[in-house]
């Protein structure tokens, strides 16, 4: 598995430092009335393990590889779709008094 | 078809389009009014990053690739379509182990397999194999606590002493793989058993009551763990995905921590979350004085600013669809009506606010505790409905209570003050309420819903 771009050493710890700050500001303003969707966001974003996991999958040569894998990706397609769908509901919700009322989701 | 090295540049460019959704996408869901379009943001970078990495050079096993994420998608998006707002936490808690298991899974593949690695990678595999393994099992224990699978606290003696030597084994393993010199499957295996098991030891004798903060700091912890698999795998999304997520995670986890008015170190070891009627502070004087629906409804109907505080409780009951009609009542006589909502209201911060939107409440009558503190003063009538901790005054003024400290709403300062509560029992926190006994308090007694409509019919007939 050689990769075609090298994220070591030094460039790692810069990547890993920025990530962190943005991370940081994103979230610094954010109003309570956001907390609990914006968790189920990040939730969602992490869900990207996804990727990782398939490559895993993908490159696998024993069975027992194949089968933590397998659960792997499972979990991490898991992570990812639900954490849409839960974020995607809570936030179809947040409406100002402008805009119009829908009678109330089920 | 493109040679291997042209599938890796379309892979790495379609990981940065990804990263640039992802950030764009949280920044957008840290307003209301552009939230909504936050997630498809969000989603679109998911999409594309899962789309190109089927490019990836030498990406075999389609037979139990394709069933795997199939199944995942199909089975988390059936259970989040079908869940009760109510349940939202406890869902993002299982999602949330999901993502901690996965990146536990890659460590585990590669720890399996035995490759030579350099030390910085095994032991960054490693780390994320930890947190990762703790975050999956944590937050099972988490979901099956609010989901009411697991009832008690399991708490003995010396508990922080044994989590302590079971974490110790842990990383001593961790060690002897990292370092190469016992990388062979028993002690991978026994590794992971012992993350597990730290896991469940740490997250079970934490209370109801803290769980939000726990699976925020899960949630942080399942990005770190991803970031970490990332370096690994050398996969920039993962990176910086996993790291915005940590960092972001690590902050969310602090404000909701200081809403509660606990440290971190207090909800990990104290295990304070439950402690019943335990914690019962100093004898309240006076008397506990109820009121008639009907007079609420002629002293709401008449009311020039009325401040409704909702608590878990309101929807338990399921009550806040019958507290927004209401409401509209109200306003539609003219009553200018504001919903105060403390941080820590519902089961995590901003989970009211969800359960007040899903009732169809705009958010821009919705005001936090820093916005509406200053206008009970001027209110005249506080009507609190299932809320009870953090109405209470002694948070302000009692240095002996539990609760000393702790911001709350200053629901006694309004003219009238009314409680809808079902019985005469004490909070969650097992505290006693000195504003159920204050001379401008009456106490309506019955079920949320119950006796929202009653004041339905009151308003109408006032």
């Amino acid at each position: 598995m050689t990769a075609i771009v090298a994220i070591t050493g030094i460039v790692a710890l810069y990547i890993f430092m920025l990530a962190a700050f943005a991370g940081y500001e994103v979230i610094a303003k954010v109003p309570v009335i956001l907390h609990t969707p914006l968790m189920s966001g990040s939730n969602f974003v992490h869900g990207i393990v996804l990727v990782g996991a398939m490559v895993a999958l993908g490159g696998a040569h024993t069975t027992l590889e194949k089968v933590i894998g397998s659960v792997g990706v499972f979990m991490a397609a898991g992570n990812a779709a639900g954490g849409y769908v839960v974020t995607e509901r809570m936030l179809e919700m947040f409406k100002s008094s402008g805009a119009k009322r829908k009678p109330g989701g089920h | 078809m493109l040679g291997a090295e042209g599938r890796q540049w379309l892979i790495q460019i379609s990981y940065l389009v990804t990263a640039f959704l992802f950030i764009m996408g949280l920044k957008r869901m840290s307003s209301p009014v552009t939230a909504r379009s936050g997630i498809v943001w969000a989603g679109a970078g998911m999409l594309v990053a899962t789309l190109f990495t089927f490019l990836f050079p030498g990406l075999g096993n389609f037979a139990w690739l394709l069933p795997a994420i199939i199944a995942g998608t199909a089975l988390a998006w059936w259970s989040g379509k079908r869940v009760a707002m109510t349940d939202m936490p406890q869902m993002i808690a299982l999602y949330n182990g999901f993502g901690g298991g996965a990146a536990a899974a890659i460590a585990a593949v590669e720890l399996y397999r035995g490759e030579q690695m350099t030390p910085t990678m095994s032991t960054l595999a490693v780390v994320g194999a930890l947190i990762g393994a703790v975050s999956f099992s944590g937050s099972l224990i988490a979901f099956g606590k609010l989901q009411g699978l697991i009832k008690r606290s399991f708490r003995f003696g010396g508990q922080n002493i044994a989590n302590l030597l079971v974490i110790a084994a842990t990383v001593t393993v961790g060690v002897f793989i990292a370092s190469g010199w016992h990388a062979d499957p028993f002690h991978v295996t026994l590794f992971f058993v012992l993350a597990l098991l730290f896991g469940v030891l740490m997250t079970l004798p934490i209370g109801g009551a803290d769980m939000p903060v726990v699976i925020s700091m899960y949630n942080a912890f399942t990005g770190l763990a991803v970031a970490f698999e990332g370096f690994v795998m050398q996969n920039a999304a993962m990176i910086i995905a996993g790291t915005v997520v940590g960092s972001a995670g690590t902050l969310l986890t602090q404000l909701m921590a200081r809403a509660m008015n606990r440290s971190l170190g207090n909800v990990l070891f104290s295990g304070f979350g439950d402690t019943g009627g335990a914690a019962a502070a100093g004898a309240v004087s006076g008397s506990m004085k109820p009121i008639e629906a009907a007079d609420v409804g002629v002293m709401m109907a008449f009311a020039q600013k009325v401040i409704v505080v909702p608590g878990y409780g309101m929807a338990v009951a399921q009550a806040q669809h019958k507290v927004w009609e209401l409401c509209q009542l109200l306003l539609d006589r003219g009553v200018m009506v504001r919903f105060a909502i403390h941080p820590v209201a519902g089961r995590m911060p901003g989970h009211m606010n969800v359960l007040l939107a899903e009732a169809g409440v705009p958010y821009d009558l919705i005001a936090d505790l820093d916005e509406i503190n200053a206008e009970f003063e001027t209110a005249d009538v506080a009507l609190i409905i299932g809320a009870n901790d953090v109405v209470n005054p002694v948070a302000r003024n009692d240095k002996s209570s539990p609760i000393y400290g702790m911001p709350i709403l200053n629901a006694d300062k309004a003219k009238n003050v009314i409680v809808i509560k079902r019985g005469q029992g004490a909070g969650f926190s097992g505290i006693e309420n000195a504003l159920f006994y204050l001379d401008n308090t009456r106490m309506l007694y019955g079920d949320g819903q119950a006796a929202a409509s009653q004041l339905i019919q009151a308003v109408k007939a006032a």
